[in-house]
């Protein structure tokens, strides 16, 4: 910069590259070290102690993978684990569905921002808070919900008690939850989508589900398949509603695998094992989002 | 630990720990409020210094319904010895065993503590409590200052003293006095019941006699609707757990039944034996009489004393430490009576006792030392009597406290009697508690959903005894 003159264009690029490197590095000084100390480095520990008996106030112990061969053989990781599944099934078809339908319904009906926002408000809710509010809402004996359904002439569900309710139940009050928030990314996502396109086929006579159909659906694809991965990531690691409201029961009816892990880890002291059955989780994910990323075709557009 | 479960369920809060049935109710601290006196109050707030040139120590407890009995025996410990300033924290149940970890591993824990049978093997494993044999204020206690049992349950393994007695419980039946008079019957009809695994004898017929379904037709009347019922003879906790406190546990234990191999630390279970196995299919079986509530009826909203209070159950298996919490129910009349007597010929309660153990990691293992033995001498075993909502572990504070609760009316003597005429059953006191809760979770909760018999639980009982090899 000291011999800067009028011809700037004709300054040796190499320099001047060398002089961003410096300030980009100084840039992303802060969330690397974020990065390196709050996720590497838990990651690696984590995986290192997947191969130890640890019980944290005692030095871990090396087993090699004797903590790997317990797990393929324990009864409770893959009943967790098909719980988990089901779970995150009921969850993600009915959370995208509605948000979705919220999405275009915001796009196509309506200009409000408050009716936007409105639509925002449950995920300003914390986790935690919305399990215990509809813990007591779902309750078989002073729930409102239950007393609803009395008053219609139903008898009263136990919602958070019974094996066959409990899993929809927690998927569909984290769908409550997340469905604003995901139909505000696929609403950024038609945002995209330019209107000149609807008009074209308003224009040669389309109805609105041809359009929804035909239009929003294939260019939502790209976002809708991110949108996809995001949540399912999430929704694989579901925990706090289970913790607040059944503790993983009735029986094992909702014992996902985070409440497993959690059981292991800060109620027998199994810190060895609980990371293990991370470790297990973390290539579940991987291998899921790989999947995912490659069969949606994520990366590209039909915009182009 | 409740846990815990199972325990919030329901919302059963089964989970590993929180069914604990010694989690005591929130709703002490109104009584905390009130009750507390002097550096009490100030000390539970955390971050209070002592005077100048005073050690300072921590002690922590979980209940608050303890803390006004504890804080002021604490207050005269300090009164006379000006040397020592003990700050007390108060948490609930679940805080309280996550915090304690967690500041062990921090090395940041309390210097003395309230501790629980289910938990204190884990610590020693871990050896994160101190031995207390050698430390001087306690050398010189004796077991025999305690009620019978209760130090057995304190000491290790090894033999040495883990915790030092601080009160000890036991189960007697609960219920609505003036919905016994309704019925039609007196105190007197609900003594003297006897128990058997087979016909359930005549502790069941009282169960079918007090049972209504929604058309007010009994349950020992024809056309009882066991699917429709008004008010179960017996009330639920919101989750049952291996240990089953104050549930199945004083009619297996009354069969002759006992849960290990050993009277502490046994390393094989019996739930395999058939005395257990009967035992669950009675109990379960009441759902299916209409006696007892299906499971996830009532969860965690609606524990026994309201169910009891509303009427929705006549009578509750409960511990001794919810007694002051059941009289102060609106709008009933609490009354106590015995627990049934099984086939072995007399009642059996479960008899389960606190302790207050001494951190590895303390600095002030002597001034802890003082505080504890201090809270076990008559006279601090006499201040704490004439406040406990429970029972202390002393007979001084066992009188103090039976003297208190017959100045208020009642007559607690079906819960001392137990302990006074031997007619008890240590509570289960083994490693591994916490994988053992797990595991038996699932069984109780399938049995109590009807999906399994007693015999079932003898592959529960296998992965159980495997903990052990």
């Amino acid at each position: 910069m000291s011999t800067v003159t009028t011809s700037t264009r004709s300054a040796p690029p190499a320099r001047r590259r060398k002089d961003d490197t410096k300030l980009a590095l100084m840039f992303i000084a802060p969330a690397s070290v974020g990065l390196l100390v709050f996720l590497v480095w838990p990651l690696l520990t984590g995986i290192y102690y997947s191969f130890t008996e640890y019980t944290t106030l005692t030095p871990p112990e090396w087993v090699g993978l004797a903590n790997y061969r317990q797990l393929l053989t324990d009864p409770i990781f893959w009943t967790s684990l098909r719980v988990t599944v089901l779970y995150v099934a009921i969850n993600i078809a009915v959370q995208t569905a509605v948000a979705l339908v919220i999405a275009v319904l915001m796009q196509r009906l309506t200009q409000s921002t408050i009716l936007r926002s409105l639509v925002l408000a449950p995920f300003l809710v914390s986790n935690v808070v919305a399990a215990i509010v509809f813990l007591w809402i779902l309750d078989t004996q002073l729930g409102i919900f239950n007393i609803f359904l009395q008053w219609i002439g139903f008898d009263p569900v136990s919602f958070w008690a019974s094996e066959t309710w409990v899993i929809p139940t927690v998927a569909l009050v984290n769908v409550w939850r997340h469905m604003g928030y995901t139909a505000l990314l696929l609403f950024a996502g038609l945002q995209s989508i330019p209107a000149n396109l609807y008009e074209a086929a308003r224009t040669d006579g389309a109805g609105e589900i041809a359009m929804f159909r035909r239009i929003t659906i294939p260019l939502l694809r790209p976002i809708l398949a991110l949108v996809l991965i995001m949540t399912i990531i999430g929704s694989f690691q579901v925990f706090d509603t289970v913790s607040v409201t059944t503790q993983g029961g009735p029986a094992d009816a909702s014992r996902v695998l985070q409440m497993y892990i959690y059981q292991n880890a800060f109620a027998e002291y199994e810190f060895g094992y609980a990371s293990a059955l991370s470790v297990a989780l973390l290539l579940i994910l991987m291998i899921v989002t790989f999947t995912q990323y490659w069969m949606s075709n994520a990366g590209k557009s039909d915009l182009d | 630990m409740n846990s815990r479960n199972h325990h919030a369920r329901t919302v059963t809060r089964t989970a590993v720990g929180s069914t604990l049935t010694r989690r005591r109710l929130l709703q002490g601290s109104a009584a905390l409020a009130a009750g507390t006196v002097g550096v009490g109050a100030l000390s539970a707030c955390g971050g209070v210094s002592g005077p100048a040139g005073s050690t300072e120590i921590d002690y922590w407890l979980w209940d608050a319904n303890q803390l006004p009995a504890y804080s002021a025996a604490i207050d005269r410990f300090m009164e006379q010895n000006p040397d020592v300033f003990v700050r007390v924290t108060q948490l609930g149940w679940d805080d309280y065993w996550t915090k304690l970890t967690a500041s062990f591993v921090a090395e940041a824990g309390p210097d003395a503590f309230a501790d629980h049978l289910a938990r204190y093997p884990e610590f020693v494993k871990l050896g994160v409590i101190a031995p207390l044999d050698g430390l001087a204020p306690l050398d010189a206690i004796s077991a025999g200052h305690f009620q019978d049992g209760l130090q057995e349950l304190w000491t290790g393994q090894d033999g040495a003293r883990y915790g030092i007695p601080k009160d000890y419980d036991t189960i007697a039946v609960m219920y609505d006095k003036a919905m016994l008079t309704e019925e039609g019957l007196t105190p007197e009809d609900l003594e003297g019941l006897d128990w058997n695994p087979e016909d359930g004898g005549t502790f069941e017929k009282m169960l079918a006699r007090l049972s209504v379904d929604a058309n007010g037709v009994h349950g020992d009347e024809e056309g009882f609707d066991p699917t429709n019922v008004a008010r179960y003879g017996m009330a639920a906790d919101a989750g049952i757990d291996y240990t089953g406190q104050t549930s199945w546990s004083p009619f297996a234990l009354s069969t002759g039944w006992t849960f290990t191999d050993a009277e502490t630390w046994g390393t094989h279970f019996n739930y395999d034996d058939e005395r257990f196995a009967a035992t669950m299919d009675w109990y379960f079986g009441l759902v299916d009489k209409g006696f007892f509530p299906p499971f996830g009826v009532f969860g965690d909203s609606s524990p026994t004393q309201t169910q009891v209070q509303s009427g929705k159950a006549a009578l509750a298996l409960t511990g001794s430490w919810m007694i002051t919490t059941f009289n102060n129910m609106e709008g009933m009349e609490l009354g106590i009576a015995p627990l049934p007597s099984g086939p072995v010929g007399t009642p059996i309660s479960m008899f389960n006792g606190l302790g207050d153990s001494i951190s590895e990691q303390s600095q002030h293992k002597e001034e802890a030392a003082r505080l504890i033995a201090f809270l076990v001498s008559d006279e601090a075993q006499q201040i704490i009597g004439e406040r406990a909502p429970f029972f202390p572990s002393t007979d001084v504070g066992t009188a103090a406290a039976i003297a208190s609760y017959a100045e208020s009316g009642l007559d607690v003597t079906p819960f001392t009697n137990r302990v006074e005429n031997g007619e008890t059953g240590l509570y289960p006191l083994v490693e591994n508690s916490a994988s053992i809760a797990s595991i038996m979770q699932t069984a109780i909760d399938q049995c109590w959903m009807r999906q399994i018999d007693g015999a079932d639980f003898a592959s529960f009982n296998e992965r159980v005894n495997a903990l052990f090899e």
